[in-house]
């Protein structure tokens, strides 16, 4: 008997599916396979060994602009996912009222716009506010970093508020519960899911940030990202596949245990 | 005595008050990092450049005639810029054969994705999202280690005797539009993904019972069902493309420059925010129209199955 049709199969689609996988992922490996290197070049392959990690740990430049990314990235998320948490619940499991459209799209205005145009209206606006105020610190990283986290962090939060059913809520408000004590013992227990998703989002968005962070920094103010591509410009050594290699981990701890939140909700 | 009519009326105000000042935080901070700033761009662009970057507070529209116009330092005509022009040319060129490129690679990927059983779905997505929240400036550098000269590709290839000279991919735009495809190719397969998983396949049954081929089914039948999904991948695609800096900037070289690089001159060396801030408006209008493209279009497929 002939095997049973597969409705499903089109010719050639899994080899196309398989050669993208593994072009995906090609590079990646190869970046961090040379990390291990332990001659000067990303190219030839002389053995293995850890010393451009060691470099890297003992690059003062490498530690400070890790430090400085981190810092932007933990205030920038933080305020991002708080204020983008309170956006969520005044924008969802509500009739539409005047101004909710305008409310989401000004909210998800930074994903519409061109980084590039963003950095050079902050690096216009920045620049002068810094001759005015003679402030030039990290703060206006931060701002703008939170900007663009804002719509990130929203996003999950808000998809899971409008899973969420009003009653219990409702109920809460019927026997007394404070606003704010309905939210801390009602709504934030079934909400941290969704929060935490935003969070982490926000956090591996600011993290990753180059444009808008090459045009506002001022002098000395590189993070690990706007170092890197400073680095691009001279001889590369396999020290920038080990700065990449940790960011890399980094990064993926970080999207797997997002991804595995918001899996969860699916298959509740 | 207020009737039940007007408590409600009023309680119905308070609530959307609330509601305004529950979001208030969000809608300022975007308005003063990201929006607000947009508005003194357009300002800037109507300025005179100042001497050392910067501007001169006087009206003057020289920046947005610069976009499009050269005026002769030696007798004041005005002519076409051809360098302006070639580089809005090259940048939309190549993130249109990009969003084409990865459309070609990530259809049967997503589609592959979405005809495994449910517990492998999982898996193949998972692969797909890490190198979509990777850091783009390290995919960058990675795809760079494989089509430099001493890179992976030209290694391979020397060793096999296929080649006895390195084939110079980097640097050209052959380099960016395969750069762009890589770093880019994520963002089609996500949405693509995201409609065809709703595919009824009794469809596609239907049309093999009616005696269509394969490629039949492929462009009647599936291609339709998942338009918004290619829309939405092409546009989430397209977009960032044509703003592209990071990969242009690693990947070409000084000579091939796109529309992002040629904004960052006039703030650099080019000294001409003016014009800077034009062009910048100009990518933002493009972006603009495409985007009214994406919502007309996925709004009118709504309004027929509504």
């Amino acid at each position: 008997m002939a095997s049973r049709f597969d409705v499903r199969r089109q010719t050639g689609f899994t080899t196309i599916a398989m050669i993208c996988f593994f072009a995906l992922y090609l590079p990646i490996v190869t970046l961090v396979v040379y990390a291990f290197n332990s001659g000067n070049s990303i190219a030839v392959w002389e053995g293995v060994s850890l010393r451009w990690f060691y470099q890297a740990w003992n690059n003062s430049q490498v530690v400070d602009a890790a430090i400085r990314s981190l810092q932007i990235a933990l205030v920038a998320a933080t305020i991002a996912t708080i204020v983008a948490t309170m956006a969520a619940l005044a924008t969802t499991r509500t009739k539409p009222y005047p101004g909710l459209g305008f409310k989401y799209a000004f909210i998800n205005q930074p994903l519409m716009v061109p980084e590039i145009v963003t950095a050079v209206a902050l690096l216009i606006f920045f620049s002068r506010i810094k001759i005015w105020t003679g402030y030039s610190g990290l703060g206006y990283l931060m701002a703008a970093h939170t900007a663009f986290c804002i719509p990130f962090a929203y996003l999950p939060i808000r998809a899971r508020l409008e899973s969420m059913d009003l009653s219990l809520e409702t109920a809460a408000a019927d026997l007394y519960a404070t606003p704010w004590k309905a939210f801390r013992r009602v709504t934030f227990p079934l909400l941290w899911p969704g929060i935490l998703a935003g969070l982490m989002l926000a956090f591996v968005i600011s993290l990753d940030d180059v444009v808008i962070t090459e045009f506002v920094k001022s002098g000395g103010q590189d993070t690990l990202p706007t170092y890197m591509l400073g680095q691009f410009r001279r001889f590369i050594t396999p020290e920038i596949n080990a700065i990449s290699t940790v960011f890399l981990l980094i990064s993926i701890l970080i999207v797997t245990v997002f991804f595995f939140i918001s899996r969860k909700k699916d298959h509740e | 005595m207020a009737s039940a009519e007007q408590v409600a009326e009023e309680a119905e105000r308070r609530e959307i008050r609330d509601r305004w000042l529950l979001s208030a935080p969000a809608l300022i901070i975007i308005f003063l990092a990201a929006t607000g700033p947009l508005l003194i761009v357009v300002i800037y662009s109507f300025l005179t450049p100042g001497p050392y970057g910067g501007v001169v507070w006087k009206f003057s529209t020289d920046g947005w005639l610069s976009v499009l116009m050269q005026r002769d330092i030696f007798d004041d005509t005005l002519a076409f810029a051809d360098a302006h022009l070639s580089i809005f040319w090259r940048s939309a060129k190549l993130s249109f054969l990009t969003t084409i490129l990865t459309l070609l690679f990530g259809f049967p990927t997503a589609y592959f994705i979405a005809t495994r059983p449910a517990r492998q779905r999982d898996i193949w997505l998972f692969l797909i999202t890490i190198p979509f929240w990777t850091n783009l400036l390290i995919r960058t550098f990675a795809i760079q280690e494989v089509i430099r000269n001493e890179g992976l590709v030209n290694t391979v290839l020397i060793k096999l005797g296929i080649i006895s000279q390195p084939i110079q991919m980097m640097f050209t735009d052959f380099a960016l539009m395969v750069g762009m495809t890589y770093v880019y190719l994520p963002l089609m397969v996500l949405p693509l993904y995201a409609s065809m998983e709703k595919i009824d396949f009794r469809l596609v049954e239907a049309g093999y019972d009616l005696y269509a081929n394969r490629f039949q089914v492929l462009r009647r039948v599936i291609i339709p069902l998942v338009k918004p999904g290619i829309i939405a991948g092409s546009i989430l695609v397209f977009i960032p493309a044509l703003g592209a800096y990071v990969t242009p900037r690693v990947l070409g070289g000084s000579k091939n420059m796109m529309l992002g690089s040629l904004i960052e001159l006039q703030f650099g060396q080019g000294r001409n925010w003016p014009l800077g801030s034009a062009l910048s408006l100009s990518l933002m209008a493009i972006v603009m129209v495409a985007l009214l493209f994406y919502v007309r279009s996925v709004g009118r497929r709504d309004g027929a199955h509504g």
